[in-house]
């Protein structure tokens, strides 16, 4: 069974159709990409997924159940992660408080053990620095702890988005252009780290990117989208010998 | 405990420091709302007229206790919080902004016509139940369940919000009830604010719950620094203690105020405290002992 399933889905803003009719089918532990020009709706599909979007017709399968109309934060409990193209940190919050809110689909905080300080919420607190020392010393960014997010270097930042993700202990990510903005040096780190993300994790990857030598490296199946449709998809391979994706996007690559 | 500071303070300076307690609590629940949740809300006084009227009426005219009337102001406008923050917590920013004004006009106007709450005369009569003592217990408890709530997990994604909606929608916050928790939390607070107040008055009209004490009530929370607890209080004090001072001005009294907020918000754009956090002051601590050490 495919743990994440799009069926027919179509999105309208207005007279615009951003996706129309997309058949999408994601397989457990897999490195699915998907690619397309600006515009093409990558972003609105993530937007879909993660309940920021409630798709005008089609459905929306995860393992097996409806996502259809739950609003984001029913579906981040469900274990479905994201970080953002334009990075979204919570600024002036320490690099730590950013991963430990990461967790809060996790361990929802309750108003009255919060304000009283109960064992409950104490317990849960702890095992949320826990895992924010785990995962920030994962990605390097632990000497950083204390530091407002926003002070962060772009490229941390980025990583940043990624440990609070993470902190959610998703079953599917969801990464929008991760290596924007970032030097060939950092682009090699981060496929070395989205390959152990999956295979030491277990967590299926779902990757929007223009970087096609990133794209064509980790993924081990592609989507290429052109004006809200699915123009084709199969193995890195034969996406990139595809004639309409060349036609739409890759063109300049065949150079 | 009363009759030691009313025979050792002069009763002037008295009255301030209760004024500035009920005021830190007013603070306070606005800095929950706008500082820490980041939603503008420019009604806040109307909250606390709900609070002074609920309180006053009971004493007043029920005979019920001053804790239980104060108790149920509080609850009174945590209720009307709670029922305007559904529909208008959709908004945000300016339109927000807009309704809470709009929401604050709509209940001078009804106490404005209110028969049992005395019309445009408004109350008069209330025993001066609330003291010294009171105000300076309430404002302890409030500050360190204030500061519990803060410091938890819970207060983080209220924090988060006003850092970024989507993203913390995106880690599993439930944004919309978080934020109708942190208006009726502010509106609770107000409330209990309105009941202090108007017991400590013995008089209260309409015009004391006006668009300038919501205005008031918000610049105690920018100026002191959104969203920083000590930073509210220094601000509500230096509110409270400002207009005093200026008494030697006479006339020129809201000219110099005006002007003494131009200046402050120049010099600290984040307000007094907005931008200063423990672990910066301990590591600046730390680092001139290191130096010390060298020398």
């Amino acid at each position: 069974m495919p743990i994440l399933k799009l069926e027919k889905i179509t999105q309208e803003f207005g007279g615009l159709r951003a996706l129309d009719s997309v058949d999408l089918e994601v397989r457990e532990r897999e490195i699915f990409g998907v690619i397309g020009p600006n515009g093409a709706g990558k972003t609105t599909l993530f937007n879909i997924i993660t309940g920021i979007y409630v798709p005008t017709e089609g459905d929306l399968l995860f393992k097996g159940k409806k996502l259809n109309g739950l609003p984001a934060h029913k579906i981040a409990s469900l274990g479905i992660a994201r970080t953002f193209q334009n990075i979204r940190l919570f600024g002036r919050l320490s690099v730590e408080d950013n991963v430990k809110i990461g967790s809060m689909a996790l361990m929802p905080a309750g108003f009255w053990s919060s304000l009283l300080g109960l064992p409950s919420e104490r317990k849960a607190g702890r095992k949320a620095e826990e895992k924010s020392r785990f995962l920030l010393k994962m990605l390097g960014l632990y000497e950083k702890r204390k530091e407002y997010a926003s002070s962060l270097a772009y490229g941390e930042q980025r990583k940043l988005e990624i440990a609070r993700a993470l902190a959610l202990e998703p079953s599917l990510l969801l990464l929008d252009e991760p290596a924007a903005g970032m030097n060939p040096a950092e682009k090699d780190e981060l496929m070395d780290l989205i390959r152990r993300i999956r295979d030491d994790m277990g967590i299926t990857i779902l990757l929007v990117e223009h970087d096609m030598h990133l794209v064509m490296n980790i993924c081990e199946r592609i989507a290429a989208f052109d004006y809200g449709r699915k123009i084709a998809e199969g193995s890195p391979d034969r996406v990139k010998n595809d004639e309409r994706v060349i036609m739409s996007y890759l063109g300049d690559l065949g150079e | 405990m009363d009759a030691w500071f009313a025979q050792y303070v002069d009763a002037y300076y008295l009255r301030i420091m209760v004024l500035i307690g009920i005021n830190i609590i007013l603070a306070l629940g606005l800095n929950l709302i706008t500082g820490v949740t980041g939603q503008l809300s420019m009604g806040h006084a109307g909250f606390m007229s709900i609070g002074a009227y609920t309180a006053a009426i009971l004493t007043l005219h029920y005979g019920t206790s001053f804790v239980l009337a104060l108790l149920s102001g509080s609850l009174m406008a945590a209720f009307f919080g709670f029922i305007i923050g559904i529909p208008t917590l959709r908004l945000e920013g300016d339109y927000l902004a807009m309704v809470t004004i709009g929401f604050a006009e709509i209940i001078r106007v009804f106490f404005l016509n209110f028969e049992l709450g005395g019309k445009a005369v408004g109350l008069y009569g209330m025993q001066q139940y609330t003291t010294f003592s009171m105000v300076f217990i309430l404002v302890i408890l409030v500050v360190v369940l204030n500061w519990q709530l803060l410091k938890s997990r819970y207060g983080r994604a209220l924090y988060a919000i006003r850092e970024n909606e989507i993203a913390a929608e995106a880690c599993g916050v439930n944004t919309t009830g978080m934020k109708v928790a942190a208006f009726t939390m502010g509106s609770f607070l107000a409330g209990l604010a309105g009941g202090l107040y108007s017991h400590y008055m013995g008089y209260i009209a309409p015009q004391d719950f006006g668009f300038m004490r919501s205005i008031e009530i918000l610049n105690m929370v920018v100026l002191g620094g959104m969203g920083s607890i000590p930073g509210v209080m220094l601000g509500a004090a230096v509110l409270t203690v400002l207009p005093e001072m200026l008494r030697i001005v006479a006339d020129y009294r809201l000219l110099f105020y005006g002007a003494l907020l131009v200046i402050l918000m120049i010099f600290r754009p984040n307000g007094i405290m907005g931008d200063m956090r423990l672990y910066d002051l301990k590591q600046r601590l730390r680092t001139k002992e290191v130096k010390t050490c060298r020398s």
